[in-house]
Formats: C-alpha cells, structure tokens, sequence
C-alpha cells in the first residue's frame, strides 16, 4: 500500500493573530459538526426531542388550557404557544449541559486537551451545534402551533425579531448548560439535575398569568427571564396576555428586559465556562 | 540537569523533581524521568503510585506543583502548545466520540490538528487498512468490542505519527488476545522510530515492550534499569521439585543451608525455590542426593519481574484475576 507522507503536512503552531483566530473558528465548527453528527447515528433521540413538543401543546392546550382563563380575553392556545416557545427555549440548556457532562466524564475531553486544538473550540463547538438544533425544534413547534390555531399578527419583521429573541436566549442559556456540564463533569449525576428545568420554565407566566400567584412567588415569576422572553413573543406576535400597566419593569419593557438578560447570562457564562474548560483536572 | 538537547534529538521525554498534590495526597514526590528518542519506557507500579498523574503532566493536561519537564524538546508548561503538536496520547479509558464511527472519528481529529481536509481523511484511511480496522471502521464505536475500541483509540493517537507517545496502561482490563494485537502495534510504531513512555501494571507487559523500566510506587521512583539489570538486583533462583511431596521439607532445609537464604516451599507443585548468588547447582545436587530426596526437575532461572516488583514494593503488582472477562468474545 501507499504510505502517506504526513510529515509535509503537519502545521506549526499558528504565528500570527489572525491565523490563531481562523483556527479557533475552524477548531469550533469541526467540533460542532461532530456534535451534529452524532445525532445521525441516534436518530431516536432527535426524534423524542421533537415530539416532546407537540404533547405539551397537546397536554396545554387541550387537557390544562380548557380550564383556564385569558387576562383580558382570547383564546388559550394562542396565548399558550409564546410561552411553549419559551419552554423550548429554556429546555434547551438541557442538551448542552449533558453534551458537555458526557465529553468531561469519558477521555475524549482530555484529548482535546491534549492536541493543539483552540481551547475555545469545545464549548464554543457545542452550544453552535446546539443553537441548530434549537432552530430545528423550533421550526417543529411553530409547525404544531399553526396546527392548533396560533398565528402571529403584526407582520414579518415583529415576527423575526420575536423568533430572534427566542434564539439570543437560547444561546445565552446553553452557555450557562456548558458551564453547568463542566462543573458537574459526568452524565449520571447531571442526569439528575434535568428536573429542575421545569420550576425554571414553569415559574413564570408560561401557562398562567402571574397575577394570581402568592406575592413571593408572584415576584420570583415576574423577574424570571423566561416570563420577559414570553411577555415579549406575546407582544411581538399580537397574541393575547399583552402587558396591561403596573406591571414591574421586565414585563413592562419586556424586549429590552429579554436584551438585557441574555447579554448579561453571555457576559457571565461565556467566559466562565471557558475558564473552567480551559483549568479542569489540572 | 536539564539536557543541552533543546531539541529533544537525544533525549525525547525528560523530567526532573515532579511534583503534584492532591488536596491532602502527593500523588508524585520528586520523580525523575528520562526516556532517549526511539525507545520504550515502563512505568510501572501499583493503582495510585503516580503513573497517570506523570502522563497527564507530561501530556500537558495538568500542571505540576513542582519540577520541570520536557517533551520532544519543549517545556511541558510554557511551550505546551508546541508539545501538543509533538505528541500523541491514548489513554487507559477509550477516547473517543461512542457516537460516531470510527472513520469520523480519527477525520474528526485529523481536522482538529488541522490538516487539510483531503490529507485528514486519506490519513484515516490509510491507518484504518494498516492497523486492518476497515471493516469496523464504518459501524459506532459504542458497538465495538473492548480490544477494537483500544486499538482504535491507541490508532486516534497516530493521527500525526507524533514522535513521541504516552499510553496510559493501554491493555488494563483486556483479553490475551487483544492485548497481544496492542502489543504488535506498539512494536510497529517503535520499529518506526517512535519514543513511547507506557504505564502498565502489568510486569509481563513491561518486560515484553519496555527498553527501560521505571518502577513508581507512592509517588517515587523505587527503581530504575533495563528488566534485565533489575532482575539481576534479586539474584537468579534455584527451582527443585520433588518426585515425593513428603521429602520436601527434607528438600528445603538442604537448599535452605547451601544458599543461606529462606527458601519459598510450594506444597501442590512439591516445588522449592530459593534465590541464588553463584552457581550452587551441584552441591545442591549432591546435598539433596545425601539427603534422599528424589529430584523430578532442577532449573536455575531469572527472577520474574513480578518477583522484583514483589521485593521491591513489598507487594503484588496486581492481583492475578485482574484481567476481565468483558472483551473474551
């Protein structure tokens, strides 16, 4: 057989700035790309992940939304499914956390580490790989809300600028995934932490206004970034539970409010997340 | 002293002082290493003496508290990223993506050591058909039996035929058979001029691949030496047994006053071993034959490195029925 010689080939560390930069790029996208590729040989979770969603529109929007009142009027399920947008959203971080947790507790983390691959690229690879796939769920949920009614009302450029603020959180929240995946470092034991993703998305004005809520309660929902992000896709798609006055200020400005906590959740897990890739097991 | 070599031409792994602590562990207290281009190193010693600690510095994967060390030429702390292009690593747990096969596998880390991508995928190919893996080589990595997936992954640290390779106990837990197969690559690659430094704690392993052995336990080199100066530390031994079991006290007392040395009684095998200094093969011969006692078989032999290990760290290497079951299929 012919003997490839490899030796030509090898590159040196990169001697400039720019050429560094274009290697972290190429190093995260090469890690991404696994990251999607995996999914082609488990297709059965792709699948769970993608029907999960039209079972809460199912479970909400039939089951729990028949007993339950619009503030101010309308129908249930178009003011369900901002907050079921949300949900996929916030669900998300679940994904990036146990790619992360699975990678750290096996050896293939610590031969990254040990190849001259960016130190950036193993979170930045996966919380890329995972936005698609959040796009992905999302195009599915949009398909089951148009199945059951919903439909956004003030035109296209309302409508991307909500969908743009579902996908800016989400990227924000899987940083926070990557980071908890790295600290908690093994799939099993992250595995027990995936139910405490429901008080987060739950707490909030989700499925129900948070008006008849406990004042403590009422309070913690009002402030937590997800009922901003759902007060606005309500706001941006036309749908009914618009804020309606003596609101506290993220729900009455809920779009900056959304801006804000995303750039704040990146400011504080981007780095962190690295630091903790970069310092694990040392 | 650190070697005038900067270049790593001479010398390709070279450590001094190493020193790494745990919370309230000192994994390693002072180790010393120095591995010449082109051979093999053993490092050797029981579960926790500091084997893997040393890899993962050496490796760069961790710092250490103290000491210095260089690999192919390069300082594993400041230049540790010129090390990283200069090594390869396969560790004692499979590194690699289960979920992919193991085609993308190794494409996956020819890109991320930033190959073209034609050169990435013709180096996958290529070491899949040498390392005869083709026909494995499309299917997951989480259905492949243990020993594939060891010599997959040991394969995934070839990717840039690096000079220099660390394999953390490479065949722990393998059958005869796949360990044999790993063994076979090994030799291949130090045929080709590779330095690799090997943790095992397995004696026959060591002895098998190793040029030099290095015996660690609590974090100290104990030993050093080729096996064969380390086995010459003990002495040969003197193996008697014994056609009547009930003659083998009688046996031991006699190669018990002709070596001057505690004699090891086997009582199933009616075998009596003693280590020897010179050669005292016909007196024992002659002292047994007064005595009466009927010899099936005499041999004068090297010590076994297990019998090293023994008396130097005071116990077994490694309890014999370590090796699993999981990969005897």
């Amino acid at each position: 057989m012919t003997v490839l010689d490899i030796s030509a080939e090898i590159p040196a560390p990169p001697a400039t700035a720019a050429l560094r930069v274009r290697r972290a790029l190429r190093d995260g996208v090469t890690v991404a790309r696994r990251n999607l590729a995996q999914l082609k040989h488990q297709p059965g979770e792709l699948v769970g992940a993608l029907i999960f969603p039209a079972i809460l529109v199912v479970l909400f929007g039939y089951v729990f939304g028949s007993a339950i009142a619009v503030p101010g009027g309308g129908n249930y399920r178009e003011y369900l499914m901002p907050g079921l947008f949300a949900m996929t959203t916030v669900t998300g971080v679940l994904g990036t956390m146990l790619g992360m947790a699975t990678d750290a507790g096996r050896g293939i983390m610590d031969r990254f580490r040990s190849m001259p691959v960016a130190r950036s690229a193993v979170p930045f690879g996966q919380t890329g790989a995972d936005i698609l796939v959040g796009a992905l769920a999302m195009v599915i949920m949009v398909g089951c809300g148009f199945v059951v009614g919903w439909r956004a009302h003030n035109g296209l450029a309302a409508t991307m600028a909500a969908f743009g603020l579902l996908m800016l959180l989400r990227y924000a929240i899987s940083w926070v995934g990557a980071f908890l995946g790295l600290l908690i470092g093994d799939p099993d034991t992250a595995d027990q932490y995936v139910p405490l993703v429901f008080p987060i998305s739950m707490i909030s004005n989700t499925f129900v206004p948070t008006e008849h809520m406990p004042a403590w309660l009422r309070t913690i929902a009002e402030w937590n970034p997800v009922s901003a992000l759902v007060a606005a896709c309500r706001d941006l798609f036309g749908n009914p539970g618009a804020p309606v006055g003596h609101e506290p200020w993220p729900l009455a400005h809920p779009i900056p409010a959304t801006l804000g906590w995303s750039f704040l959740l990146l400011a504080v897990f981007v780095p962190l997340a690295v630091r903790r890739y970069v310092t694990m097991s040392r | 002293m650190e070697p005038d070599d900067r270049s790593g031409a001479e010398i390709a792994i070279w450590a001094e002082g190493l020193r790494k602590r745990f919370g309230d562990t000192e994994a390693l207290r002072g180790v010393d290493l120095e591995v010449p281009r082109g051979k093999v190193c053993g490092l050797l010693g029981p579960n926790g003496a500091g084997k893997t600690t040393a890899v993962r510095i050496l490796a760069t994967l961790a710092l250490p508290d103290g000491g210095r060390a260089r690999v192919a030429g390069y300082d594993v702390v400041r230049d540790a990223e010129q090390v990283r292009y200069r090594i390869g690593l396969a560790g004692q747990h499979a590194s690699l993506d289960d979920k992919l096969s193991g085609r993308d596998n190794l494409r996956m880390l020819g890109r991320l050591y930033h190959l073209p991508e034609r050169v990435a995928r013709a180096r996958a190919d290529e070491l899949l058909e040498r390392f005869e893996l083709v026909e494995a080589a499309d299917r997951v990595v989480k259905t492949y039996s243990g020993g594939m997936r060891r010599r997959i992954d040991l394969i995934g640290s070839l990717i840039i035929a690096p000079p220099v390779l660390f394999l953390d106990e490479p065949t722990t837990g393998l059958d005869p058979r796949s360990r044999g197969q790993i063994w076979e690559t090994i030799r291949e690659l130090v045929a080709d001029g590779t330095t690799v430094l090997l943790t095992t704690q397995y004696l026959d392993e060591a002895d098998q691949l190793a040029d030099d052995i290095v015996v660690v336990d609590q974090g100290r080199v104990i030993a050093s030496g080729a096996p064969d100066e380390l086995k010459a530390m003990i002495g040969n031994r003197l193996d008697v047994v014994v056609r009547d079991v009930a003659t083998l006290d009688a046996a031991a007392k006699v190669l018990g006053s002709v070596a001057g040395a505690e004699p090891e009684v086997e009582h199933g095998d009616g075998r009596v071993s003693v280590p020897v200094r010179e050669m005292v093969l016909i007196d024992v011969v002659r002292e047994l034959d007064r005595a009466g006692v009927v010899v099936a078989d005499v041999a004068l032999r090297r010590p076994t490195l297990d019998e090293v290990f023994l008396r130097l760290v005071g116990a077994p290497a490694h309890d014999t029925d370590g090796i699993r079951e999981e990969d005897a299929a």
